[in-house]
């Protein structure tokens, strides 16, 4: 597979149709959230448009983010833009290991300097470089020396995005984002614990067809994917407006597909797809499984004051310092008492009576005969 | 700050902070309240008192008197549904009852949102009518201190940063929940320290007015 074949010949080469390249023009243009009118657009796009080479670097991740993507049921969209790409460097994936893998790295940067994407899984470790390194290159250096050459970053779940689950409070390995380190490239947040397989594609879809990446939220992420809120999507709403909350996992609430905020769904403050694009080939999604969004597409979300605990409630201990500040006002209330005691037992004693003669004796405009 | 750091800063940190502030001060406030005392009363009291304070609590909650209901309609009417919708919204929305909850250990059955949404929209027009009064009455304006139009605000910020996130309009749901929050903790600060603090005051004072009227044997 060579990396001048465009788009349109690999997939012919891998026995796709003109009528399943349509369709999967449709489908492309579908995951970006693109009107039907724009398939013809995208197919001309897609019909000269060359493989573009991708390095995939995992750093201190758990591999879901790849399993979300590979695990997706084939044949799919997924799959087949998967096979539109030239996965240059993936740890899991690729068979090549050790130095083997490495030179494929370089050799791949070299060849396409300033033209690859680069995809990055996994949070950076600053703390100690040793935390996490591949063949004894630390997370920092590769990622520096990588996104040299790359066209634009593509971070993909929320560990790349945010720092994710390493990190979390106390966050030992002082893990930061892609976005941390990296100021000068174009970078995709692709957030999500894992991300949503179809979301994934959609943003290397758009790079594909139009060569560049697709507009941004506020935290770096495709806004035709996270422009949703999960609360404003989600079916249970209509529960949620009357108060008819599930208190518990198995009581009738829950039986009768109740609202799950007080059993901690964060679906309000999440942006994602979930609601509408759904898992497992559109399946569900957690909601529709009878468990409340972790939030996992948004930062700290492993810190939000728990899984369990309703959005409303704090994220800290408060009862405990309320306690403490009750205890300080009370003892501080007493000392004011004690001071306002004093001031008025000082008054009572410093009180001196006076006649009328003291008044007069002081009057300067009186004579003494006057007083007499 | 991005969002979703404001949005946990305000629901950790921010809440600590203001949580202290709020406490320490009430407690501060009633100690030093409670603990003035009154003057010996000299005279033979014509009754314990202690009845009439409450009879008064709740005589002076009732607009009862014509003359006084007629003379001062526009305060009673906007000042009741001020006060009740200020109960509704923050008791009995169920976001609400579950962060008492979080705190107490214990909550109570919520009413539905759209009712709540009712009451908050009740509220905001009472407040808005409450401060137009002030403004054009010649009497109130000339009355009216700083610190009035503060608490205005104070209190006004939290209900209209509530039913804008509560119907995700304008910012971006995560920075309006998070503004509404910071403006609760903002109004738990001041609350002790400003006229806000008849929350916690009045009842003790119509008490104590109550039953000093009892102990002279005036009828409260
Ligand atoms: S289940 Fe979650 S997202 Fe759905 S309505 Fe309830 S709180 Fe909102």
């Amino acid at each position: 597979m060579s990396h001048d074949e465009t788009l349109k010949e690999s997939l012919t080469r891998n026995g796709v149709s003109r009528r399943g390249f349509l369709k999967f023009c449709a489908t492309a243009a579908s995951i970006m959230a693109l009107p039907p009118s724009m398939v013809p657009a995208i197919a001309a796009a897609l019909e000269s448009a060359r493989r573009p080479s991708v390095i995939w670097l995992s750093f201190q991740e758990c591999t879901g983010c790849a399993e979300s993507l590979t695990r997706s049921h084939s044949p799919t969209v997924e799959g087949l833009i998967f096979d539109a790409i030239s996965l240059d460097y993936q740890h899991t994936l690729q068979a090549a290991a050790g130095d083997a893998a490495e030179e494929a790295r370089e050799e791949a940067m070299k060849e396409n300097w300033g033209k690859y994407i680069l995809v990055v899984d996994g949070s950076i470790p600053l703390g100690n470089p040793g935390y996490s390194t591949i063949a004894g290159i630390s997370n920092l250096d590769m990622l520096k020396e990588t996104a040299k050459g790359a066209a634009a970053i593509v971070a993909v779940g929320t560990c790349a995005t945010f720092g994710g689950i390493p990190k979390a409070n106390p966050n030992p390995t002082g893990a930061v984002s892609v976005s941390d380190i990296i100021k000068d490239k174009p970078i995709v947040n692709v957030s999500g614990c894992p991300p949503i397989p179809v979301v994934i594609t959609g943003v290397l879809a758009h790079f594909l067809t139009f060569g560049t990446i697709p507009e941004l939220d506020e935290l770096g992420r495709p806004k035709v994917f996270y422009g949703n809120n999960i609360h404003d999507r989600c079916y249970r709403r209509p529960f949620y407006e009357r108060g008819e909350f599930a208190e518990t996992f198995d009581d009738e609430g829950a039986k009768k597909g109740w609202c799950l905020f007080k059993l901690g769904c964060k679906g309000p403050i999440t942006y994602n797809a979930c609601a509408t694009a759904k898992w497992n080939e559109g399946t569900s999604f957690p909601i529709e499984s009878g468990h409340g969004c972790l939030g996992c597409s948004e930062p700290n979300f492993w810190d939000m004051g728990g899984f369990y605990k309703a959005l409303s409630q704090p994220a800290v201990d408060v009862s405990q310092t309320a306690a403490y500040a009750l205890g300080a006002g009370a003892v501080a209330g007493l000392g004011i008492a004690a001071l306002n005691r004093k001031k008025k037992a000082d008054v009572a004693t410093d009180h001196q009576t006076v006649t009328i003669h003291d008044l007069r004796r002081n009057d300067p405009s009186k004579t003494e005969a006057e007083d007499s | 700050m991005n969002s979703a750091d404001f949005l946990l800063w305000v629901r950790g940190t921010g809440l600590q902070i203001a949580t202290v502030i709020f406490v320490f001060g009430v407690v501060l406030r009633l100690f030093e309240i409670l603990t003035l005392g009154h003057k010996k009363n000299l005279a033979v009291t014509r009754g314990s008192g202690f009845k009439e304070g409450f009879r008064n609590i709740l005589t002076r909650s009732l607009p009862r008197d014509k003359n006084t209901l007629r003379r001062s309609m526009f305060t009673i009417v906007t000042g009741y549904v001020l006060h009740i919708g200020l109960f509704v919204v923050i008791f009995l929305l169920a976001p609400h009852i579950s962060l008492f909850e979080g705190i107490f250990g214990f909550g109570w059955p919520s009413i539905s949102t759209p009712i709540v949404d009712l009451f908050a929209v009740l509220t905001m027009i009472a407040l808005l009518a409450i401060l137009y009064h002030r403004l054009t009455n010649p009497v109130l304006k000339f009355l009216s201190t700083k610190q009035d139009y503060f608490v205005w605000a104070l209190t006004f910020v939290p209900l209209i940063t509530g039913y804008l996130s509560y119907h995700h309009l304008f910012l971006n749901y995560n920075w309006m929940l998070g503004i509404h929050i910071l403006s609760v903790e903002l109004l738990m600060i001041f609350l002790p320290f400003t006229k806000l603090s008849h929350a916690f005051t009045l009842f003790i004072a119509r008490w104590y007015s109550g039953s000093m009227m009892g102990e002279k044997g005036v009828k409260s």
